[in-house]
């Protein structure tokens, strides 16, 4: 699917402005997706936020998604707003388990800190520079991260008569709800 | 010896001697002292906050545990002040203690399924938490529910953001005590949830917007009384402002409290009434309209005092014209299905009450049992495994009644929702709670804190 046209000359500026940052623009029902290497990560976030065609100055809403096949398989989305233009972009940075560390965009937009607390907490995503980067859901004690999709989800088998229930988290429809 | 060369002696406490002026401990800016604490919200920490509160150096302050467990916090939020006397140095939220796992839930169960897990979140704004999932996994689908759904989408949304502000005033009236509003506030939303009762079958949690429509139609006469019920609101809008708009009192206590600039809560991410209330009149319904918004004639209010009263200006006059949706709506209702006509995405049953209580209708039974071996076979598809949706991901925002509501939801094509984020404005716009207490009075805690609105079901999730 093409971007709409109104971001077009933003996704043109990104090429050129950024042309080693590895931008890699992708789009799904009409939204666009800018995947990018980390290191350029603050620079690409300062530039949208200041750059008269983009403006993206409202970062609504950080998350993380987990894509256990992948070897870079924490995938953390920055879903910009531009208030001025009435256009929304989505930037993304992948991460390996082995070294989760993403540099911390709160200098860009401050509304980042909790959110970035947030994927820390669920995926163990470092963010570099981050002022206060402990769990903020989550006991602070508590092991794990709990979205990773290996964490498992919790839950007892359950017997019913002679009908035997798995737990939620090894409950599939294959035919008939079996344990995988 | 000192480094001034004067002679240490140790004084018991309470005598007097001429000590030498102490010298200014270094103020602690705010964002120094936020990396430096580390607040657990296990508890059990109470020794290390207030060590690191005496660390810095001034005898004056006082660290003040406000929370979990406090009657004006909303919920469970533990609020960590540190006073100089009545002003606030700083102030650092803790949320999770009403953590429920739900992101992680959704994942486990069908996609239909988790409609009634997202209504759970926000529980004063459940028909939004609904619509934005749903209209999430539509987008996916790439499908759209029929005209019908949408219409009643927007009247059942508009009611309940209605009923949301009125528990806010209430519950802000009797903060800040006013407890004659709470009353009204109460009783007119008891009204409301009377309606969603009425159409949905449950004052709360309702799991009625489902993916391709909804789950029920509104029933025969329902739209009278929402109508009589609009008429009546009128009025009692008119009394809620006789009550509170020029009450000295209650414009004491918001008034230039609570002061958060519109560039501040761009930076913070804040949106909805507290930043219509710093003068920028974005609404998600009138940017990116969904639903169906854009047929509706209605206002965005704003005000300029970006204060705690012109958060309550904006969220009456929200009210209003909520009221003037609801009966744009109910003049203009299409008529026809409330469910996507593909039988492998829309949900085949509808409910009827029978002799032995509420349950699939008796036709479509017949239908299933008796007429349609094909109908059967979707039946039974899409209660036990339900529908497939495409690989991809998006992002829905809507405009709940506190701010920007968004769902990024995650498909890897299968029946059940590979990732769902959900973008809570109560989350973000706490944030925004030490902005815009320090530097005041404890007291003002209460009003800021209020005039945030934020409901803990949605923050923890």
């Amino acid at each position: 699917m093409q971007p709409p046209d109104a971001i077009q000359p933003v996704l043109t500026g990104l090429h050129e402005r950024f042309p080693e940052a590895g931008v890699q623009v992708g789009g799904h029902r009409g939204e666009v997706t800018v995947e990018l290497d980390r290191s350029h990560l603050v620079a690409v976030a300062t530039w949208l936020r200041d750059h008269p065609a983009a403006r993206f100055r409202l970062l609504s809403d950080l998350c993380g998604t987990d894509y256990p096949e992948r070897p870079d398989r924490i995938a953390v989305d920055y879903h910009l707003y531009s208030l001025d233009h009435n256009m929304r972009l989505r930037l993304k940075v992948r991460v390996s388990v082995e070294d989760p560390h993403v540099p911390t965009v709160t200098a860009v937009w401050p509304t980042a800190n909790w959110h970035e607390r947030e994927v820390y907490d669920f995926f163990g995503v470092r963010f570099d520079g981050h002022p206060n980067l402990v769990r903020i859901l989550m006991p602070e004690d508590w092991e794990g991260y709990p979205l990773r999709k290996d964490y498992p989800l919790g839950g007892v088998d359950v017997q019913y008569q002679d009908a035997h229930v798995p737990p939620p988290d090894t409950r599939r429809y294959k035919g008939g709800w079996t344990s995988t | 010896m000192s480094e001034r060369g004067e002679l240490e002696v140790s004084v018991p406490p309470g005598e007097a001697l001429d000590l030498p002026p102490r010298p200014p401990a270094r103020r602690i800016t705010l964002n120094e002292r936020r990396a430096q604490q580390v607040i657990a919200t296990g508890g059990g920490d109470w020794a290390e906050v207030t060590a690191r509160a005496h660390a810095a150096g001034d005898d004056e302050l006082m660290v003040v545990n406000m929370g979990p467990q406090h009657p004006s916090t909303h919920g469970v939020l533990r609020l960590v002040l540190e006073l100089r006397g009545e002003e606030v140095v700083s102030c650092q939220p803790v949320a999770g203690y009403l953590h429920t796992g739900i992101e992680k839930s959704a994942e486990y169960r069908t996609w239909i399924q988790g409609v009634t897990f997202v209504t759970r979140m926000d529980y004063l704004a459940p028909l939004f938490n609904e619509t934005a999932y749903c209209l999430a996994v539509e987008r996916l689908l790439d499908v759209e529910a029929p005209p019908r759904a949408q219409a009643l989408r927007v009247l059942l949304m508009e009611l309940n953001r209605i009923a949301s502000h009125l528990v806010w005033i209430a519950t802000t009236g009797m903060e800040l005590g006013a407890l004659s509003m709470m009353l009204y506030g109460f009783r007119e939303r008891e009204q409301i949830l009377d309606i969603l009762e009425e159409i949905t079958g449950l004052r709360m949690n309702h799991a009625w917007v489902r993916p391709g429509g909804v789950s029920q139609d509104m029933p025969e006469g329902t739209d009278d009384k929402i109508r009589a019920f609009a008429r009546e609101m009128r009025a009692k809008a008119d009394e809620y402002e006789d009550l509170l708009t020029h009450n000295p009192i209650w414009m004491e206590r918001t008034s230039g409290v609570a002061r958060l600039e519109q560039e501040r809560c761009i930076e913070l991410g804040v949106t909805g009434p507290m930043l219509r209330a710093a003068g920028l009149a974005h609404d998600v319904r009138r940017a990116e309209p969904y639903c169906g918004y854009e047929q509706y004639d209605f206002e965005v209010p704003v005000a300029e005092g970006a204060d705690a009263y012109s958060r309550y200006q904006v969220r009456v006059a929200e009210m209003r014209e909520s009221l003037r949706i609801v009966e744009q709506v109910l003049e203009s209702l299409p008529s026809g299905p409330i469910m996507h006509p593909d039988p492998k995405i829309g949900w085949p049953a509808r409910l009827a009450l029978g002799p032995d209580g509420l349950g699939n209708s008796p036709e479509h039974v017949r239908h299933i049992m008796g007429e349609s071996m094909e109908a059967l076979i979707y039946h039974f598809k899409m209660v036990t495994e339900g529908f497939k949706v495409p690989t991809g991901e998006v992002y829905v925002p809507v405009e709940s009644p506190r701010g920007e509501l968004g769902y990024h939801v995650v498909s890897d094509g299968g029946n059940l929702p590979y990732r769902v984020h959900v973008r809570d404005p109560s989350f973000v716009n706490l944030q925004a709670v030490p902005d815009m207490v320090v530097g005041g009075l404890v007291a003002d805690v209460i009003a800021a804190l209020a005039s945030v609105d934020p409901v803990m079901g949605g923050v923890d999730r």
